[in-house]
């Protein structure tokens, strides 16, 4: 698993660069080496469904990124300006907060398997026990509406945010 | 005064289009309802069969066109079915909690495998995200075909 804490790394660097750096264009390449570095960790797991909807969704925002930079600016300027003192308050906020998670989540986690390891576990699971403990012959359906149904009513969720989201555009430019 | 006044322009597309139309829609709706009933037996489930069901009054509404009337119904019916869906999914999931035991639950019997009625809440859950999504495609789609009736008020 040596290759996932490399890739690990990458991303911190490359998420750092992304902040740091003047130029938004490069800054926007930076966040594509973080997508795809995930695409790329799904990948070695065993999820290349997964993989493919990353990188079809990593390209779009690096080129939604690329057209709005090249039509309008590409200097970073709030880069070099100092402390704004309005969020210092909410900055370390976030930094006690975040740290304090941090020890709790390593409470919590002790007990987990190693990342990755071992692969398709839970997937074993669900086709030994699927038909027995929810009684439906087609295994997709056991897994979305059964085990992971809370995954489902996100889905349902995200299809009416859409539904709303088409109206609410559509209605602005019906009512002139 | 207009030479074409009084005349009404004919609606939708040509006649061989509305036969077809007329024997094939009614088929495609039942496909699409097969798909929802069978979610948990062969593949499929509510969001495939959902679509086809969608799929299916999308095409009468291409073959025929539409009025103004006609589609601000069909508009306010078909947001109204996502919404009962979208609730009735939630109900379902919510039974499982109010019986004791938690969201999800799964609080219907098993029954036989590979029979219609088994599996517990995931018939139910299918018919009601089928509603949910066949609406939802068709609000959608009446929205981008038809804004100008349907959004002024």
């Amino acid at each position: 698993m040596i290759e996932l804490y490399l890739l690990i790394i990458a991303m911190l660097a490359a998420a750092i660069v992304a902040i740091e750096i003047k130029d938004l264009l490069a800054a926007a390449v930076a966040v594509g080496l973080v997508g795809f570095t995930v695409a790329i960790m799904f990948i070695l797991v065993s999820a290349p469904d997964l993989a493919i909807v990353q990188i079809v969704v990593e390209v779009l925002t690096v080129v939604f990124f690329a057209a709005v930079i090249l039509r309008t600016t590409h200097i970073d300027t709030t880069i070099g300006k100092g402390i704004d003192k309005e969020i210092v308050f909410p900055q370390v906020c976030f930094f006690i907060f975040g740290i304090s998670f941090l020890i709790f989540a390593l409470y919590a986690l002790k007990d987990l398997p190693p990342f990755g390891s071992p692969i398709m576990k839970v997937a074993n699971t669900y086709i030994k026990e699927g038909l027995e403990k929810t009684g439906a012959a087609n295994l997709v359906a056991a897994v979305i509406l059964d085990y992971r149904g809370y995954d489902t009513l996100g889905e349902a969720t995200v299809l009416f945010t859409s539904v709303l989201g088409v109206l609410a555009i559509l209605r602005k430019i019906g009512r002139k | 005064m207009n030479m074409t006044q009084g005349q009404e322009k004919p609606r939708g597309m040509t006649i061989i289009v509305k036969n077809i139309t007329r024997l094939i829609a009614g088929f495609i709706f039942l496909y699409g309802v097969y798909i929802v009933f069978h979610g948990h037996l062969t593949p499929g489930g509510g969001f495939a069969g959902g679509v086809v069901i969608a799929g299916s009054f999308i095409l009468l509404i291409l073959a025929f066109g539409s009025q103004e009337i006609t589609e601000k119904v069909s508009y306010s019916f078909s947001s109204l079915f996502e919404s009962l869906g979208g609730i009735f999914f939630l109900i379902i999931a919510l039974l499982g909690a109010i019986a004791g035991f938690y969201f999800f639950w799964n609080l219907l019997p098993k029954g036989t495998p590979l029979r219609l009625i088994s599996s517990g809440i995931i018939l139910p859950a299918n018919i009601a995200i089928g509603i949910k999504v066949g609406a939802g495609l068709f609000a959608i789609f009446l929205a981008l075909a038809a804004t100008k009736y349907i959004m002024e008020e």
